[in-house]
């Protein structure tokens, strides 16, 4: 696993950079913690100033320092897509081991259930959920929601990846000598199953973060808990721009555009990574 | 015969479920809401009007109950709303009773179906060509350039993208309308002053749309070609002399056509969920604002009219390709 990641980080650019970002970005989450304000209070700090060394990134209309809401934006924005992640990778990978493996009227059933979820339009169906919990709707609520409805082409991804284990010669192998099929899937498929789980995960954090700046955008979540989409949506709804208070609307603009740059290149390069073609050419370019 | 059943009855069976989710989820969803709709538009009918005598307000009550669908066990409730959906009929609108939402969602539809339909289309034409090309001369300068530019706009939120033309060419330079889809107080009489001044107010979201749509065609399809140029028959076409154009339009790019027609389906498919964003930023009549004031006003009937047609609308749009791939892919048709 860290050879893997050594061998990324100094092959492909595009990692590289992508990696970066990331713990850059994860360290100012972290630093949140030692804000010296309470990121739902208003009025802690004077109102509308410009970026100084007293404060960074200026401060905002409603009299709060946009560096550290920016810190808090990102650890609560970080924090909703990997609780998203996490449990939309579960349900992507029992749906897709169970289809996969055990085949038959469940792999029919179950894939009907996953395309169905492949081709409804989410942001309507999100939109009405989430304006009837509103501003109920907490960071960890609103990432398991996400999470529900995010893991259906993970599955699909994953269940084709176990049909074509489930007819190499090792699995015979494995059930003729009397492995248990908790055993087979955790021992022998978990080696293939896990870069794919990787990969899909950068691309589902990717949409679960866009949803969560859509949704609150719209005013969908609640508004008092500092995270990329609140920042745009208090900037956007006090007419920042129009104000010219350009380092509220954006500094989460910005970041947001790294965070999504980050998170793509890294799903590109992952992927390419796990491409078997690109993996012999790459055992080539070390041969020769 | 085998054809019809292994592979059009599959079809018509997703087609089926999928409207069954949304239609069930449709039900579902508000009736975990905390707000009861019928005491809400009785509360505002008694904030307007003066005194009413309890009885008429019980008659109300009754009449609501059975305009909203909420009149019976949940199961009689279930069934009425799918005896409704299958006519056409979403109910009233809360907000702007007795307005049928039908009506509304008919008034706003054209305006997104024209504003969509011509930017999906273009941007899907433009970033497949442009997409194809580049990953052929790959190891050109401009099709590295191309590639560059389309890797850093696809990852954007759209909304970000769409802020900032707003900001930069209705702000800073206003050579366009900030907002609307027509000046305000213009008679709707057919003239090239009305098609001019439709097509200037459009012109800002239909930009946004465009570059996101070309930069995610663009990156697929240089993914779909790039990986078919490794393929044998490509490399066989290249030594035996068959011209590069020849070998690009004709081997390359119409291969790597059948899943990119797929996912021009399934694009024009959510026109119908409305470019929610677009038209808020640049507050264009179409559905998509017409789903963002349904939002703020908790006109709930209009979300769910407009959530159902968007998932009817998808899968219609799916199943409809599914049945002219075959004729697209000869693969199929002689399985």
């Amino acid at each position: 696993m860290f050879k893997v990641l050594t061998s990324l980080l100094r092959q492909d650019k595009r990692f590289l950079f992508g990696f970066i970002v990331m713990v850059i970005l994860l360290a100012g989450g972290a630093l949140a913690g030692f804000s010296p304000h309470d990121p739902r209070l208003w009025s802690v700090v004077p109102r509308d100033l410009p970026p100084s060394s007293k404060y960074w990134l200026g401060t905002n209309s409603m009299g709060q320092d946009v560096f550290w809401q920016a810190l808090w934006a990102i650890r609560n924005s970080l924090v909703m897509a990997v609780i998203a992640v996490v449990s939309s990778r579960i349900i992507a990978v029992a749906a897709g081991l169970l289809a996969g493996y055990r085949g038959g009227l469940i792999d029919r059933v179950l894939m009907t259930v996953t395309d169905s979820f492949v081709i409804l339009p989410l942001l309507p169906i999100l939109i009405l959920i989430t304006s009837i919990f509103k501003s109920r709707l907490s960071v960890t609520s609103l990432g398991i929601l996400l999470g529900i409805f995010g893991w259906a082409w993970d599955a699909r991804v994953i269940r084709s990846q176990v049909l074509s284990l489930r007819e190499r010669e090792f699995t015979y192998t494995a059930i003729l000598s009397g492995m248990s099929t908790g055993r087979i899937i955790f021992r022998e498929y978990m080696p293939f199953i896990f870069p794919l789980i990787t990969a899909t995960a950068m691309n589902n954090m990717l949409w679960a973060i866009g949803m969560e700046v859509t949704l609150a955008v719209l005013g969908l979540v609640s508004l008092e808990v500092p995270t990329l989409g609140t920042m745009i949506h208090w900037a956007v709804n006090s007419q920042a721009m129009l104000l010219g208070i350009w380092w509220w609307i954006l500094t989460p603009v910005v970041l947001c555009v790294f965070i999504f740059l980050a998170l793509y290149l890294l799903s590109l390069s992952i992927n390419q990574f796990l491409d078997p073609r690109v993996r012999v050419q790459r055992l080539q370019e070390i041969k020769g | 015969m085998p054809f019809l059943k292994r592979y059009l009855l599959p079809r018509i069976v997703q087609y089926l479920v999928v409207i069954f989710i949304g239609g069930t989820l449709v039900f579902i969803i508000p009736r975990l809401m905390p707000v009861d709709p019928v005491q809400q538009t009785l509360q505002r009918i008694t904030i307007q009007g003066a005194f009413l005598d309890p009885r008429a307000i019980e008659q109300i009550r009754e009449t609501l109950l059975e305009l909203y669908g909420l009149k019976g066990s949940l199961m009689e409730q279930y069934f009425a709303l799918w005896h409704r959906l299958l006519r056409g009929d979403f109910g009233p609108s809360y907000v702007q009773f007795p307005t049928p939402v039908m009506t509304l969602i008919k008034i706003s539809l054209p305006w997104t179906v024209g504003l969509l339909v011509t930017t999906t289309v273009l941007s899907w034409t433009v970033g497949n060509i442009l997409g194809g090309i580049a990953a052929y001369y790959s190891h050109r300068r401009w099709a590295q350039l191309m590639e560059n530019v389309a890797m850093v706009i696809r990852p954007i939120p759209y909304y970000i993208i769409a802020l900032a033309l707003l900001l930069l060419l209705a702000y800073a330079v206003p050579i366009f309308p900030v907002t609307g889809g027509f000046s305000i107080g213009r008679s709707f009489v057919l003239s090239w002053g009305l098609v001019l001044d439709i097509l200037k107010h459009a012109f800002l979201p239909a930009l946004s749309l465009a570059i996101v749509g070309t930069a995610t065609w663009f990156m697929t399809m240089r993914l779909l070609v790039s990986n078919l140029l490794a393929e044998d028959y490509i490399v066989y076409a290249q030594i035996a002399g068959v011209q590069d154009g020849e070998i690009l339009y004709n081997y390359a790019i119409r291969n790597a056509m059948l899943p990119q027609v797929t996912g021009l389906t399934l694009s024009l498919g959510q026109i119908f969920g409305g470019a929610l964003i677009t038209e808020t930023v640049f507050s264009y009549p179409g559905l998509g604002t017409l789903l963002y004031s349904s939002i703020n006003s908790g006109d709930y009937n209009l979300m769910m009219g407009i959530t159902l047609l968007s998932v009817v609308a998808i899968a219609t749009g799916v199943l409809i390709m599914d049945l002219i791939y075959p004729f697209l892919d000869p693969r199929i048709r002689y399985e």
